[in-house]
């Protein structure tokens, strides 16, 4: 009985060091940390690492907040990142100020930390940023509106249905992209509504939904009936704005844009639901910045931003079927491919 | 001992004389214990007086622009979905329950109605049945956890809530269910979003299903027994037990009835933003105890009228677009409703005294 | 000819783990009578009038309504033959008026389609009747049945228990410490209630700790202690303090001729 212990005993030390060793021989682990879990935009994020990661050999693992702006999940999970030793972080931060302290924390102990899809404030909080060009995103869809409606432009009559009241960099960046695209002067471009332009007839914040989106909608037709271009933050949010102006009879004479690129955003493009939108790739970002935490294991080599950027731009494209002359565009068919959600 | 006892009765004896009216009810004197008595008995009143000022206030101040038939049923439109879920939170929250998962609930039935219509090619009128037996379902246990196991309300309502809402998210995969695609194959999912139009007043029949249903609510509420059942017990379980009403049975069905309405809710929520959206409603808990609050329903249960929450949803509405348009910045609208919350509780502390 | 008891209870058993509520006790309760049950604190006065009304159910012994056997398992069984409870803590629903309150669990529907599928109730029928028996007892000024039971007094309130449970009463009330949380002039009241409803013909068990009250309104006086009938009195023929001493065990009972085990003849 004794031996067969015994036996037993020694059987399981060998497994559990040549476990350890199969460990040593990739050792690399990488923490994936985003906002929620159930919105599609970090999903997909999520699919791409978990891909790059495997293709690679990297232990990944996930944390996300429970819900947008969930601050302090996302503190707790790099604090066991920390603890579980990960060569590198990436994040996409709920609070982009407050989570600056556990970030330098992480990057005290040898972590790589990259924002991902949001800038950390400041910036070079972290080791590298991957994300999407929001202000060009805006000022692809700016650009198209105004070319789209021509001299129309000039007295048009413009909603702008943002994310939230606290006005998100995100949010920021993409109106005031818009904005400037579309060749209105942009006041403070660190913040939204503080434009004096007469052809903006209001701004209100959707929470980036359907229901959000409606709601902002109705209320901005409430002050203005003929409201004709529609600027929206993402669309979920465009959806429901369509659906408020359809219930009043007026979703074919109004121009929505919008941002993000997912597959029923996309397909709301082909039902003319929307008239442009700009795709981002989260996929990319987040196969990227696997990539970057892989060669920093390796070697110590930490990405550089792109070239003229305080960023590493992961690429924007303007979607529409109707394109307009000067601003570069790609079909439906195309953004259907590279859509994520 | 005897003697103080027949001391004791000849005591009373002296008193018989001074009893005789002891009984009868006095009258109250005054004007404010009159308000106090007559907001005691007719609880909704605050939150309709509270309701008409603010539209004139904003009528006032904004003119045809606030005070037209376009705006004022634009605002039923946009209280329709908290509205319908604010009255199922008044019937939980009149048997001094809380249920905090009405939202996950409602998204959930309205996610179930579009997945088995969308991914089962199961006809739509049989989806939609499945979603309110879903909504029903997970109401049902709520009231059994709380009335069977004896769990607090708030417990139990605070797990299912992220049960349901993590169903729902697991069981949807995050998939939207667009618009476009709803009206070309199941149009009956948005049956609420259809329209009745007179002049430039546009009613939803999400908007009008809100309004008959509290109306229907008030009617069960004041004249039948199953209603006067779900006041006995909010006010007083033990009593209303020995009183000979089955408490339990009161309790389950509240909550079912609860979830019943949240899976309407969901139905409802499709025809207002006409694609099915697994992540709308998350604040609908929290909006539907505000509206319930604010009209006038006392949180320990027992007090209050249904309809004082159908003209608490509508003053955060009035609120909500009244600030809107008149360019305040939504944070307003926030510290407003804040306000009104605590005044409502107030009110309901005073009126109370009246009873004291 | 021998009067038929309302209730009869032989050799009933109720035992708690190691502590035996009831110990062979026999009950008798008869027609128009009010029957006072004393006994020091924990005696076993609320477990045996309970085991009556099916609030306990006991574990021995044998309990016959109008000479028929009876097994209740709930106070609701009970209340269906027309047994009515009058609680310590009242069981009425504050914020409820007091019709709602006398009607509480048995409320009447509308006559025709209005009852029968609207399930409407018949507020009418249901105020005028809580009117009649409030007035029929005394108890009130007509217009304020709709009054919530929280805006009135104590003895009000005890009044509409007490009307309640008068009204719906077909065979006896138990009245548990009516008067324990009353000042002087509502017990007053109460004590005079339960006359009215003797007079109606309706038999009353009041359990009371009150000496004074208990002889002033009882026919018979059952004294309860350790568990069993020690003695049933008629309160003419004994003092309080005997009564009181006899409860305590001070005093030995005297022998059964002397006791009142049945009322007298009338
Ligand atoms: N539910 C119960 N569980 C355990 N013991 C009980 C219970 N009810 C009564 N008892 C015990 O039974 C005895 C008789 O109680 P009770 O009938 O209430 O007496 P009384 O009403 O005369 O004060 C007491 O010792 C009491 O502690
Ligand atoms: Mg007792």
């Amino acid at each position: 009985m004794k031996k067969v212990l015994m036996g037993s005993a020694l059987v399981l030390t060998t497994a559990a060091l040549s476990t350890a060793a199969l460990a040593e021989a990739h050792n690399t682990t990488a923490c994936l940390i985003t906002k929620t879990d159930t919105n599609p935009f970090f999903v997909k994020m999520k699919e791409g690492a978990t891909a790059k990661a495997e293709e690679l050999g990297i232990t990944l693992k996930t944390f996300a907040g429970r819900i947008d702006g969930d601050h302090q999940t996302q503190v707790q999970a790099i604090e066991t990142c920390i603890a579980d030793g990960a060569s590198g972080i990436l994040l996409t931060a709920s609070d982009t100020g407050s989570i600056v302290p556990a970030v330098q924390q992480a990057r005290d102990q040898g972590i790589l930390v990259i924002a991902l899809d949001t800038p950390l404030n400041p910036i070079d909080a972290a080791d590298a940023t991957f994300a999407t060009d929001n202000f060009l995103a805006g000022e692809l869809i700016g650009q198209w509106a105004a070319a789209t409606l021509g001299e129309d432009a000039a007295d048009a009559k413009i909603a702008m249905l943002d994310l939230g009241v606290s006005q998100p960099t995100v949010g920021v960046l993409r109106d005031q992209g818009f904005l400037q695209g579309f060749g209105i002067d942009l006041g403070d471009p660190n913040k939204w509504g503080d434009e004096e332009d007469d052809r903006i007839v209001g701004n209100d914040v959707t929470a980036g939904n359907e229901e959000g989106g409606r709601r902002a909608m109705e209320n901005l037709l409430a002050l203005d009936p003929m409201i004709n271009v529609v600027y929206t933050i993402n669309e979920p949010a465009a959806a429901g704005a369509y659906e408020a102006l359809r219930a009043i009879g007026r979703e074919n004479d109004v121009l929505i844009v919008s941002v993000d690129g997912g597959c029923p955003g996309i397909a709301n493009i082909a039902d003319g639901v929307i008239g442009a939108t700009s795709q981002q790739y989260p996929m990319l970002m987040a196969s990227k910045g696997i990539e970057a935490i892989a060669a920093y294991a390796k070697d110590g080599t930490k990405p550089e931003p792109t070239e003229g950027k305080d960023f590493f731009d992961t690429g924007v494209n303007l979607v529409t079927d109707k394109p307009v002359d000067g601003v570069e565009s790609i079909s439906v068919q195309e953004g259907t491919d590279r859509c994520w959600g | 001992m005897s003697e103080t006892a027949s001391k004791g009765q000849d005591y009373e004896s002296s008193l018989s004389k001074a009893t005789a009216s002891v009984a009868a009810f006095e009258k109250r004197k005054g004007l404010v214990p009159q308000i106090q008595s007559a907001l005691h008995a007719t609880p909704a009143l605050v939150p309709l007086v509270v309701l008409v000022l603010s539209i004139v206030t904003f009528g006032v101040l904004l003119g045809s622009k606030f005070f037209s038939p376009f705006a004022l049923t634009l605002i039923l439109q946009q209280v329709q979905i908290v509205g319908i879920v604010a009255a199922a939170q008044s019937l939980v929250i009149l048997t001094a329950g809380i249920d905090l998962s009405v939202g996950a609930i409602m998204v959930l039935s309205s996610v179930v109605m579009g997945q088995f219509t969308f991914r089962y090619g199961i006809p739509a009128p049989i989806s939609i049945m499945a979603g309110l037996m879903c909504g029903t379902l997970m109401g049902f246990i709520n009231g059994w956890l709380v009335a069977k196991i004896k769990l607090p309300p708030f417990i139990v309502t605070l797990g299912m809530w992220q049960i349901v809402l993590a169903t729902n998210f697991l069981y949807s995969a995050n998939e939207t269910i667009r618009s476009q695609d709803i009206e070309a194959e199941a149009p009956m999912l948005q049956f609420f979003g259809n329209v009745i139009q007179v002049g430039s007043a546009r009613l939803t029949f999400g908007a009008l299903f809100m309004l008959l249903l509290f109306v229907l609510l008030a009617y069960i509420l004041n004249q039948t027994a199953w209603g006067r059942h779900v006041y006995a017990v909010g006010d007083d379980k033990e009593a209303a037990e020995l009183s000979g009403i089955k408490t339990n049975k009161v309790i389950i069905t509240v909550y079912m009835a609860s979830g019943l309405i949240c899976a309407f809710a969901g139905w409802a929520l499709i025809g207002r933003i006409g694609s099915v959206s697994p992540t709308s409603g998350q604040l609908a808990n929290i909006e539907s105890i505000t509206a319930v609050v604010i009209g006038g329903i006392s949180l320990f249960g027992g007090r209050g009228a249904v309809m004082g929450s159908l003209f608490g949803a509508l003053i955060v509405g009035v609120f909500t677009l009244g600030l809107r348009l008149l360019g305040a910045d939504a944070q307003w609208t926030y510290l407003l409703i804040g306000v009104l919350i605590i005044s409502a509780v107030a009110v309901d502390q005073w009126i109370r005294k009246a009873s004291a | 000819m021998t009067i038929q008891p309302i209730v009869q209870g032989r050799g009933i058993v109720k035992r708690y783990g190691h502590v035996t509520a009831i110990d062979h006790a026999d009950f008798d309760l008869y027609p128009g009578e009010v029957l006072a049950v004393i006994g020091d604190n924990g005696a076993g006065k609320s477990s045996i009038v309970k085991s009556i009304c099916g609030a306990v159910i006991p574990d021995e012994g044998e309990i016959k309504i109008e000479g028929k056997p009876v097994h209740f398992t709930s106070p609701l069984d009970a209340r269906e033959q027309g047994i009515e409870i009058v609680y310590q803590q009242l069981a009425l629903s504050p914020a409820l008026s007091i019709a709602d309150n006398m009607f509480a669990g048995r409320e009447l529907l509308k006559p025709g389609i209005r009852g029968s599928l609207f399930r409407q109730l018949d507020k009418k029928r249901m105020e005028d009747f809580a009117r009649e028996k409030l007035t029929e007892l005394g108890l009130m000024t007509v217009q304020s049945i709709n009054q919530a039971v929280e805006t009135l007094s104590g003895g009000q309130r005890q009044g509409v228990a007490v009307a309640r449970a008068a009204a719906f009463a077909k065979k006896f009330i138990i009245m548990d410490e009516p008067t324990a949380a009353l000042g002087v002039k509502e017990s007053r009241r109460v004590l005079e209630l339960i006359q009215d409803v003797r007079s109606k013909g309706i038999p009353i068990i009041l359990i009371s700790h009150n000496m004074p009250h208990v002889f002033e309104v009882a026919d018979r006086v059952h004294i309860h202690r350790l568990g069993k009938r020690h003695a049933v009195m008629d309160p003419k023929s004994i003092s309080m303090s005997d009564a009181v001493a006899i409860m305590t065990g001070a005093m030995e009972p005297p022998p059964v001729e002397q006791q009142q085990l049945t009322p007298k003849a009338a």
